[in-house]
């Protein structure tokens, strides 16, 4: 059976994958809503209207999950993981409160208003309260990230005793893989948000509706898919040199090189065999890898066998990786081929919606492989050059970490469940629901008196 | 910088305070929970509506108790929740499914939403019963007897109690006619079982701790803390006889429930407070013990000083947008 170490193991990883899947579409799709409003601030048309009141639902489930599927984490710190903060809880303590004190607070206090306070407050403090919700989610992540990058690449601290203790916070906080790891998180989040707009979108459009709020949001997010998958590409390339330099071994595991090579192969495919300490089947683009990571075609490659016993499991890095690039190229095609579809004024084929739809949730799983890419990568250490996973292990009986682990997995299914079929089902309702035509620009032939504006938020 | 030991007593209070307002605060959106009735559909769907603008931000506070006894105290952190490892999974679990339900309740395909409803209350139940098990099994040193079990499950019953009758108390505030006759039903039914409660914890906690006996029965301490118990006790006869008047013409008073019964909480609070202070796990780690590096402290210390008095300050603009009986929840 399994030991206490392998089930905390898989507990934590069940419980930070679900969690993240929610908190990666609020982080961007609380940008889009503030978005959304402020246009309807701007120009008055009921359409920003709609399409803020659609997608405000949607993140306000979202949100709930992401919140109360986060309070599990902070218990588990302690339960399964004591030496973690024994070891490194003076540094990981005050990120984790800034988190809360700076980040959680703020959401939770202005999404009330947010979510059920358009009419007892003023226009203008509601739309602050939803930029404030989604100034809370961005620092969040910045707080949350600071903290994972510190894991990975430690500095500001001393070790007396085997206790991390804090010198410098500013070198702490922006420690080396900070900036990359952030913007390539705060980007992924738009990128899923994005895609699970125009999926969502797509899908009302298939289903036959006609109104103008999901032209819109099909749109607005595949303009934003479009600039930012090159972002993402870029920011991911430089993310990668940056490991490179502070964890050469992860990289070693992401390309499959074995020994250490001047102008290593990309490998697009390959086998990984641990256990001969080669590849199998490769196909592979001969001197790309050094050439992307070193920007000189014979550039030298480290390779696993210089950190045998001290680098990562290779095939689950090698996989995810390939996993993450993969779905960002798609990501790449569709989005720019649809969106210059747009700009031609040419309708979308239901062919190319019905792609949409299939990537609505792409960014969870670019997202998660990308994840599993840096967290499975810095194995076996839990805090980088610190502390290894398995010293920071609890010793509860395993039966009670196996019993809250099944649990957690059945919640996980009932909630994804609930959460796909209810999204589909809120779309479904919005394609049914007739629009007011008093607002309908699009169709000028029909005369309306003028209505305050005011009216139109029902 | 701040001094070490200080710093472990502010954080300890910071703590307190978080775990009192999470017992107010997110004790009556809990109660609301319990006492969700599953048949009458509009009463259920006003009671949601008088607790939906805050149940996210009330939670926060646990989240913030939890965080600050991870941060200041991590050692206490482990040793406690290692003691508590199943009923704290069932906390959890209790806490998602009544978070979810919300949500799902009200978006989710109309014919399941008497499903989601039951999920919310059950959800709501079992997490006031998890952490009145857990404060029982605290208060018992987390023993292994099964007179610990045994007061464990009575005081899963009693803050159950405390929290359907605190929210009894919110909803005399927040609704009126037919809703807040039988909100007033439960505020006197659940305050005479948190009653009972609170008198029986009392009584067991000095009977079973040495320690607990000897701080409250020192003389003259007595003197000092004596008020306490009594101020509670008179508060609840005095506001079990103002329940008999509700509701009042005019709505006279329907505020008056709620802030007694926040006043019982607070007292009781610091009634279990002043028998543990200054251990951090009754009988084995004190605060100073178990504090992190006062470097860490003074560090967070800073950010507390700035952002608490902000977070106040909004969280009491948000209850004065929502002020006033509930109107439908909706979304814009």
């Amino acid at each position: 059976m399994f030991e206490t170490l392998m089930l905390s193991r898989m507990q934590f990883a069940a419980n930070i994958s679900f969690h993240i899947l929610f908190p990666t579409i609020t982080i961007a799709l609380s940008w889009f809503l503030f978005y959304f409003k402020l246009r309807f601030v701007q120009t008055g048309e009921p359409v920003w209207m709609r399409a803020y009141r659609f997608w405000v639902k949607i993140f306000a489930i979202t949100f709930a999950i992401g919140v109360v599927t986060g309070i599990t984490m902070s218990f588990q710190f302690g339960t399964n993981w004591p030496k973690f903060m024994e070891t490194v809880g003076n540094i990981a303590g005050p990120l984790l409160g800034y988190e809360v004190l700076t980040a959680f607070f703020l959401e939770a206090g202005f999404l009330g208003i947010m979510l059920f306070g358009m009419n007892r407050v003023s226009a203008r403090v509601h739309t602050l309260a939803t930029l404030i919700v989604a100034i809370g989610t961005t620092l969040s992540a910045f707080w949350i990230l600071a903290l994972n990058s510190w894991m990975q690449t430690p500095q500001g601290h001393e070790m007396r005793d085997g206790v991390a203790f804090p010198v410098d916070w500013l070198a702490i906080i922006f420690n080396p893989s900070f900036p990359y790891r952030l913007s390539h998180m705060v980007v992924a989040s738009g990128l899923t948000a994005a895609f699970l707009v125009a999926g969502i979108s797509a899908y009302r459009l298939l289903k036959g509706d006609d109104k103008q709020a999901p032209k819109l949001t099909l749109k607005i997010a595949l303009t934003v898919a479009m600039v930012l998958t090159p972002l993402q590409i870029f920011i991911g390339d430089m993310h990668g040199l940056n490991t490179l330099e502070h964890q050469p071994q992860k990289i070693a595991a992401m390309e499959g090189v074995w020994h250490t090579e001047k102008g290593a192969p990309l490998l697009l495919f390959a086998i990984p065999d641990e256990e001969k300490r080669t590849n199998h089947f490769e196909i592979a683009i001969p001197n790309m890898a050094s050439f992307i990571l070193t920007h000189d075609l014979e550039g030298e490659i480290k390779g696993l066998n210089e950190f045998e016993g001290n680098h990562p499991p290779v095939a689950p890095v090698f996989y995810a990786f390939r996993i993450m690039v993969g779905v960002g190229m798609l990501m790449l095609v569709i989005s720019w081929f649809s969106r210059i579809q747009l700009w031609r004024n040419k309708p979308l084929p239901p062919w190319l919606l019905k792609a949409l739809v299939a990537m609505s949730f792409s960014g969870w799983l670019a997202t998660l492989a990308g994840w599993y890419v840096t967290e499975i990568g810095r194995q076996p250490w839990l805090v980088t050059g610190i502390l290894t996973v398995k010293d920071a292990a609890t010793n509860i009986a395993p039966g009670n970490v196996a019993l809250s682990l099944s649990l957690y997995l059945i919640l996980y299914v009932v909630i994804m469940a609930a959460y796909l079929h209810t999204l589909f089902t809120m779309a479904n309702r919005a394609v049914e629901i007739e629009e007011i035509t008093d607002d309908e620009k699009v169709k000028p032939v029909v005369s309306m008196p003028l209505i305050n504006r005011e009216n139109n938020h029902v | 910088m701040f001094e070490a030991d200080s710093l472990a007593v502010i954080f300890v209070a910071l703590m307190g305070l978080s775990i009192l307002l999470y017992a107010i605060l997110d004790g009556f959106d809990l109660g609301v929970g319990i006492l969700l009735p599953l048949t009458q559909k509009d009463d259920s769907d006003t009671m949601i509506a008088s607790i939906g603008p805050f149940w996210d931000a009330n939670e926060t506070w646990l989240v913030l108790a939890i965080g600050l006894l991870l941060i200041a105290f991590p050692a206490a952190h482990s040793h406690i929740f290692k003691e508590l490892y199943l009923p704290t999974a069932v906390l959890l679990i209790s806490l998602v499914l009544r978070g979810v339900a919300f949500d799902f309740r009200a978006k989710a395909a109309f014919s399941h939403k008497p499903t989601w409803n039951k999920v919310f209350k059950i959800g709501s139940l079992l997490a006031a019963m998890s952490q009145g098990y857990m404060l029982g099994m605290y208060v018992m040193g987390f023993e292994n007897t099964l007179a610990a079990y045994a007061f464990s499950i009575l005081s899963a019953f009693g803050v159950a109690a405390a929290y359907a009758y605190i929210g009894a108390c919110w909803l005399i505030m927040k609704t009126e006619g037919a809703l807040q006759v039988q909100a007033v039903a439960w505020a006197k039914k659940a305050g005479l079982i948190c009653f009972i409660g609170v008198i029986a914890v009392s009584a067991v906690n000095p009977l079973i701790n040495p320690d607990v006996l000897t701080k409250w029965f020192t003389w003259p301490t007595t003197l000092y803390i004596l008020p306490l118990p009594v101020m509670c006790f008179a508060l609840f006869v005095y506001s079990q006889m103002q329940l008999k008047l509700l509701p009042a013409v005019n709505d006279k008073g329907c505020w008056q429930p709620f802030v007694g019964a926040v006043i019982i909480f607070t007292l009781c609070f610091f009634g279990l407070a002043f028998s543990f202070f200054p251990y951090i796990v009754p009988g084995k780690i004190t605060i100073w013990q178990a504090a992190s590096a006062p470097e860490s402290l003074s560090f967070l210390l800073w950010g507390v000083i700035v952002v608490v008095p902000v977070i106040f300050s909004y969280t009491f603009f948000s209850y004065r947008v929502f002020w006033g009986k509930v109107r439908e929840l909706r979304y814009h």
